[in-house]
């Protein structure tokens, strides 16, 4: 333990920690820009400066360790002047578009220069023009309001380990762009959004489709329907200034009818779709010779990484849709038959915590009859801003149930937003189709948490598996060197793109800290403590799906409509 | 094709090199090729094992590096403070203008490249104009004109 002193009052601070873990450990705000949560400090932008007795300049808290007998003043007239200037330097080449900016009112500069003091504009830098880019089906980046924190490269390289963005040329002419500053759409992105979460500013954000679904909702003789993700219920409450970790789920539906959806259809029910065709799958690969280790097929971000990076892992990804596609799959074709609907006068909307969705939705070999399965991907935050514009408060409803034939879901299904809950699902049913009897206790702790890797070996019959799970593909690749290094005892992993799962995904909403995470996570895994049903394969509806349609798991139909297979793809890595 | 096998065998000299060797690799790869390529940045790459934005990144960091091809004559106006006092400026800027190009640019044609240094050594030759090696003393905005204007019509003469 460390005794320092701050602003006169005695705190004490751990061994190893930085001045700014101890204040804000001791409840003593200091305003942060460019420190990223749970990384390496950067110390890129000085806004965490205090005044260290004895130290000759202002210290950037964020970067410096904390000694025994420091004495620290926080808010001091050289430290809020320091502050004040560093913000008043940020805005002189900012544009002043705040009220048109996606992030107007929701901006961490706006925050700075709210909280600082700034009242007018000091200092008026030359403003460089740079255009936007939008060449990118999921994200849109303006560099004329990067403030160059450098967080976005950060999390893009150390957390993702895609490195599709860097600074690019020096001092005043500095930005962040690609190589060779082409367009996302051509770069290694693999439009997860991770980016988004962390950009202080407008300067990166998803590519909204609300207008195109406020459109096609006032379209006369198409039907609309939409599918909602597991992990957008336990997290759209904090748009409305609700808990992080509170469950919407039933007024989220009932708002979806308000705005004008003919159909509202939980994408959960294709999850448990996805346990019966991927659990079949492995079990056929398992014990018919096929490619191990086989590896999970969700997460559009990943897909793409695999492409790019490892082409040589194709034949390794299941060859499942993920549970948007199967849904949109199922919509223009088992829907569309049963309510004698012609499929291209279905307009199929997707509520998904995840930009890379969109891009999903528009691979070329996903769709049917050269459309998309799924026309409009929104993510949880444009959800929000479709409830805003059209005056629905999903708090002030009474909570509704999804529409059948594809509303029904199993707790398995529910966990599929967090990392591990593939798995989880997956093993729940797997042991049920190898034994034919239920495992004793559904809950598989070793699975669930925010560790970035976590393994588990799992026995069912005669059959031994070697199961791990990762999030962020930074440790997928490391667990993919491994294997490429000669490792072999894996037969099973899970692979999400974004840290903690779909839970964290780039959709959702902004300025969640670790805490608000784990709130969601464990908000999804009551859900299924609580759910009536829990395994996938005694999904009722499932089962009529495939009696009445698709026959049995991995059927010929199954694979015309359900699975897929992916081609190496060329990017400037 | 030959750009390619020049890059290959810059990369074959450094077999097991890691990323600390990233500049000397590309001052090579601009030597034999003249400018740094979309191609070379992607097998830098992958020889390094460093993304491309990295290397880009790293590479417009200086200013020694180009990324596009020289033309036939490359004209290299010297900024130094000499120079600048002597009136480089307006020399570099009558260049731009003949050629319509920026200084780090090839024409369209491929004939002409505008390249930019800090001092050329000559500073009691001021302003200082290079061409393909040949060094003009004593620019003026004119002699500037005039030489390309003689390149030009020179270039013309052999096309007929």
């Amino acid at each position: 333990m460390l005794n320092i002193e701050v602003n006169g009052r005695k705190i004490t601070a751990k061994e190893g920690d930085t001045i700014l873990q101890a204040l804000t450990r001791a409840g003593i705000k200091v305003p942060t820009l460019c420190y990223l949560e749970g990384m390496l400090p950067s110390g890129a932008c000085r806004m965490c400066v205090v005044e260290v007795a004895g130290a000759p300049s202002l210290i950037p808290s964020c970067s410096f360790p904390a000694a025994e007998g420091m004495k620290i003043k926080t808010n001091t007239p050289q430290v809020l002047e320091a502050r004040k200037t560093i913000v008043e330097l940020l805005l002189s080449n900012h544009p002043d578009d705040c009220l048109y900016c996606i992030r107007g009112g929701d901006c961490d500069l706006q925050r700075l220069a709210k909280e600082n003091g700034v009242r007018h504009r000091v200092f008026r830098g030359a403003r460089t023009k740079r255009a936007k880019d939008v060449s990118s089906p999921a994200l849109v980046r303006d560099p004329e309001k990067c403030i160059l924190c450098g967080k976005c490269v950060r999390v893009c390289e150390e957390v993702q380990g895609v490195s599709a963005i860097d600074f690019i040329q020096r001092g005043s002419n500095t930005f962040i762009g690609t190589a060779y500053n082409s367009g996302l759409n051509v770069s290694s992105c693999i439009n997860c959004g991770q980016c988004v979460l962390v950009c202080p500013t407008g300067a990166l954000a998803e590519r909204s489709y609300v207008d195109e679904v406020l459109k096609a909702l006032n379209t006369p003789g198409k039907t609309v329907v939409v599918q909602h993700a597991p992990a957008v219920s336990v997290s759209i409450a904090e748009e409305f200034n609700m808990k992080p970790g509170t469950d919407i789920d039933g007024k989220m539906v009932a708002g979806l009818r308000r705005v004008g959806f003919k159909k509202v259809f939980d994408t959960s029910f294709t999850a448990d779709l996805t346990i019966m065709e991927e659990g079949s799958e492995l079990v056929k690969r398992a014990t018919g010779g096929g490619v191990l280790p086989m590896f999970t097929s969700c997460s559009p971000g990943w897909i793409k990484f695999v492409e790019q990076f490892y082409p040589e892992l194709i034949p390794n990804l299941s060859t499942c849709k993920s549970p948007q596609q199967m849904m949109g799959a199922l919509i223009k074709t088992f829907f569309a038959q049963r309510e004698k609907i012609n499929p291209a006068d279905i307009i199929s909307v997707s509520i998904m915590p995840c930009t890379a969705k969109k891009f999903e939705a528009a691979r070329p070999e996903l769709g049917r009859d050269y459309a998309s399965d799924v026309d409009y991907v929104l993510t949880t935050r444009e959800l929000a801003e479709l409830f805003r514009v059209t005056g629905v408060d999903p708090s002030a409803l009474e909570p509704e149930t999804p529409d059948t034939p594809f509303g029904e879901r199993s707790g398995a299904g529910k966990i599929f937003g967090a990392s591990g809950g593939v798995m989880e699902a997956a093993i729940r049913s797997a042991y049920f189709l190898i034994t034919g009897s239920e495992l004793k206790d559904y809950n598989i702790q070793e699975l669930r948490g925010m560790k970035g890797c976590k393994e588990l070996r799992v026995k069912a019959g005669k059959i031994e598996l070697g199961a791990a799970v990762v999030s962020s593909l930074g440790q997928a690749r490391k667990l993919i060197e491994e294997i490429k290094a000669g490792r072999s005892d894996l037969q099973f992993i899970e692979v999400m793109t974004c840290p903690g799962g779909c839970i964290n995904g780039g959709g959702q909403p902004l300025r969640a800290n670790m805490d608000a995470i784990k709130a969601r996570m464990s908000a999804l895994h009551q859900i299924d403590k609580d759910a009536p049903l829990r395994v996938s394969h005694k999904n009722t509806q499932v089962k009529r799906l495939y009696e009445e349609f698709l026959g049995a798991p991995l059927s010929h139909k199954s694979h015309e409509l359900l699975h897929t297979h992916y081609t190496k793809r060329d990017v400037l890595r | 094709m030959t750009a390619k096998t020049k890059v290959d065998k810059v990369l074959e000299g450094h077999k097991f090199a890691k990323r600390d060797k990233l500049i000397p690799i590309l001052q090579e790869i601009q030597t034999a090729d003249g400018y740094i390529s979309k191609e070379a940045v992607s097998k830098v790459a992958q020889h390094l094992s460093v993304p491309a934005s990295k290397i880009y990144g790293v590479a417009t960091f200086y200013n020694q590096f180009r990324f596009k091809p020289l033309g036939k004559y490359h004209v290299t106006v010297c900024r130094g403070t000499a120079c600048h006092v002597k009136g480089s400026l307006s020399a570099l800027k009558i260049a731009e203008d003949a050629l319509k190009i920026k200084a780090g640019d090839t024409t369209r044609d491929g004939l002409f490249s505008i390249g930019v240094v800090v001092c050329m050594g000559a500073c009691g030759l001021a302003p200082v104009v290079n061409i393909n090696g040949e060094f003009h003393a004593k620019i003026t905005g004119t002699k500037m004109k005039n030489l390309i204007d003689t390149l030009k019509t020179s270039e013309k003469a052999n096309a007929k």
